[in-house]
């Protein structure tokens, strides 16, 4: 059997669309073992997983902390605010010192661009790249379409609408090459400060009106606005990005076919969904967060090979 | 290297059926029992031994499985990995009499890595294997088969190849 075409996970670009068979496959393995009684299978037990995690987390960070210990890696955790980064170290340091005590493998959340693909070329450590600034994000596009495949089968001609704050997000630029590769159509929806300039160069179709994307697509994944990264006001108000832009009950009962509600979380309820949709039988957040497991094991588990 | 019949098709059926009259002997009805086919290749023995004994018996609801041990397995990392297949248990493994079968119990590994597998869904009752073919002398672990369907005697560098009716075109075992 093949391994990932790649040594480390930095981004959906390097991945090939049998890469990302093989991990959804392996994912459905894994899916079925994190349902036993017994969560854990033995194979990673000779391995040492660090989480380094310089941007705050929820999700994925226990998302990955939950999949390494299924494998039955051992894990150290890492988060920036209670380390000696605040006292002037720097990255490869930091991270040659935690390999010089013998660690296999490095999960890294940056808030740079580019950071992942700094460390795999200087250290000698499997790199998972958990998210580099508003770059990508790669083990969340894969259980995106993971998710939406489960729902939906094969995902070749599929319409998938990404709407929300698309400029800030690497979710977003990592499900669109993820889509892309599985022969969706990816449309981005959005304010038109929000949406990149040049992001139709990716074959994506852009769309300012929430309707139209809505009625257009058979899956909608929805974007928080990511007021951390905004250094400039890109909408007069929350309360107008809610009025052109929020998803309510009445927009989805009022369009002509049941889609498919998706977020990455965490949700600002009322702002981008309402709890009504956030709740809604359309609705596979929770879904994703399950799948986000299974996944995050297949990447481990392929790449320690 | 030449090839070698072990089992033609008329004997691989009197074969699988004998075992099939073995397991009856011990489990009676199989109200509390269970075959589990270790995947790839296990569940097509465990498939065509649950098929004769539903016949035999006349009961429908004898359990099978299917249990796939590539996590468990003792060689990761130290050669190209297996891939995955299928675990369908769809029926609780706790106090029952499992069977678990497979078609060439050779070093054992594959075996301790079934029970490895099997103990993690619950507790059986008991366990015990059943294998078409058994490599005499080649145990890497001490494992043995409650249930053989024929011993046959190898040297490393040979292979035993199990054939089916239904992807090969015939019942067949042969060592090559």
């Amino acid at each position: 059997m093949s391994l990932l075409s790649t040594p480390h996970l930095i981004g959906i670009k390097e991945l090939s669309r049998a890469d990302i068979d093989l991990i959804f496959s392996t994912a459905e393995n894994f899916k079925e073992v994190i349902n036993r009684p017994i969560k854990k299978v033995p194979s990673l037990r000779d391995i040492t997983i660090a989480n380094l995690f310089f941007e705050n987390s929820t999700r994925t960070r226990l998302s990955f902390e939950l999949a390494e210990k299924r494998l039955s890696a051992d894990i150290i955790n890492f988060s920036a605010s209670s380390s000696s980064v605040s006292k002037g170290e720097t990255l490869i340091d930091t991270v040659n010192n935690i390999l010089a005590m013998k660690t296999d493998m490095v999960v890294m959340r940056h808030p740079n661009a580019g950071a992942a693909l700094f460390l795999s070329k200087h250290v000698k450590a499997k790199i998972v790249n958990a998210g580099d600034g508003a770059h990508e994000h790669p083990t969340q596009a894969l259980l995106d379409a993971f998710s939406i495949r489960e729902k939906v089968g094969d995902l070749a001609g599929k319409k998938v609408a990404i709407i929300g704050d698309i400029l800030h997000s690497r979710v977003a630029l990592s499900n669109i090459f993820c889509l892309q590769k599985l022969g969706a159509e990816v449309m981005v929806c959005g304010p038109a400060t929000l949406i990149p300039k040049y992001v139709a160069s990716l074959g994506v179709k852009v769309e300012t009106d929430l309707r139209k994307a809505l009625e257009w697509c058979d899956v909608a994944n929805m974007l928080r606005i990511q007021l951390e990264r905004q250094d400039i006001r890109y909408f007069p108000s929350i309360r107008e990005y809610i009025m052109q832009y929020g998803l309510t009950k009445e927009i989805l009962n009022s369009l002509s076919k049941e889609i498919i509600i998706m977020h990455p979380g965490p949700i600002n309820r009322g702002v981008e969904i309402t709890s009504e949709v956030a709740d809604s039988s359309q609705s596979i957040i929770l879904e994703q967060v399950e799948n986000g497991v299974a996944i995050r094991m297949a990447v481990i588990y392929l790449l320690a090979s | 290297m030449q090839k070698r019949l072990l089992l033609n098709s008329v004997n691989f059926d009197i074969t699988i059926k004998r075992l099939c009259y073995q397991l009856i002997e011990n489990h009676d009805d199989f109200a509390n029992s269970a075959l589990i086919g270790l995947q790839p290749r296990g569940v097509f023995v465990a498939s065509r031994i649950h098929h004769h004994l539903s016949s035999i018996l006349n009961i429908k609801t004898i359990h099978l499985g299917h249990l796939d041990i590539t996590f468990y397995r003792d060689d990761f990392r130290r050669r190209e990995i297996v891939a995955p297949s299928e675990t369908k248990i769809d029926f609780e493994v706790e106090n029952k009499k499992v069977v678990l079968i497979d078609d060439v119990l050779y070093t054992g590994r594959t075996i301790r890595a079934g029970m490895d597998a099997l103990l993690d869904l619950g507790r059986p009752q008991k366990v015990e294997l059943l294998t078409l073919i058994d490599r005499r002398y080649s145990r890497h672990l001490p494992i043995a088969p409650d249930y053989t369907g024929l011993q046959v005697d190898t040297i490393a560098s040979e292979k035993v190849k199990v054939q089916w009716k239904e992807t090969d075109g015939e019942d067949s075992v042969w060592l090559i």
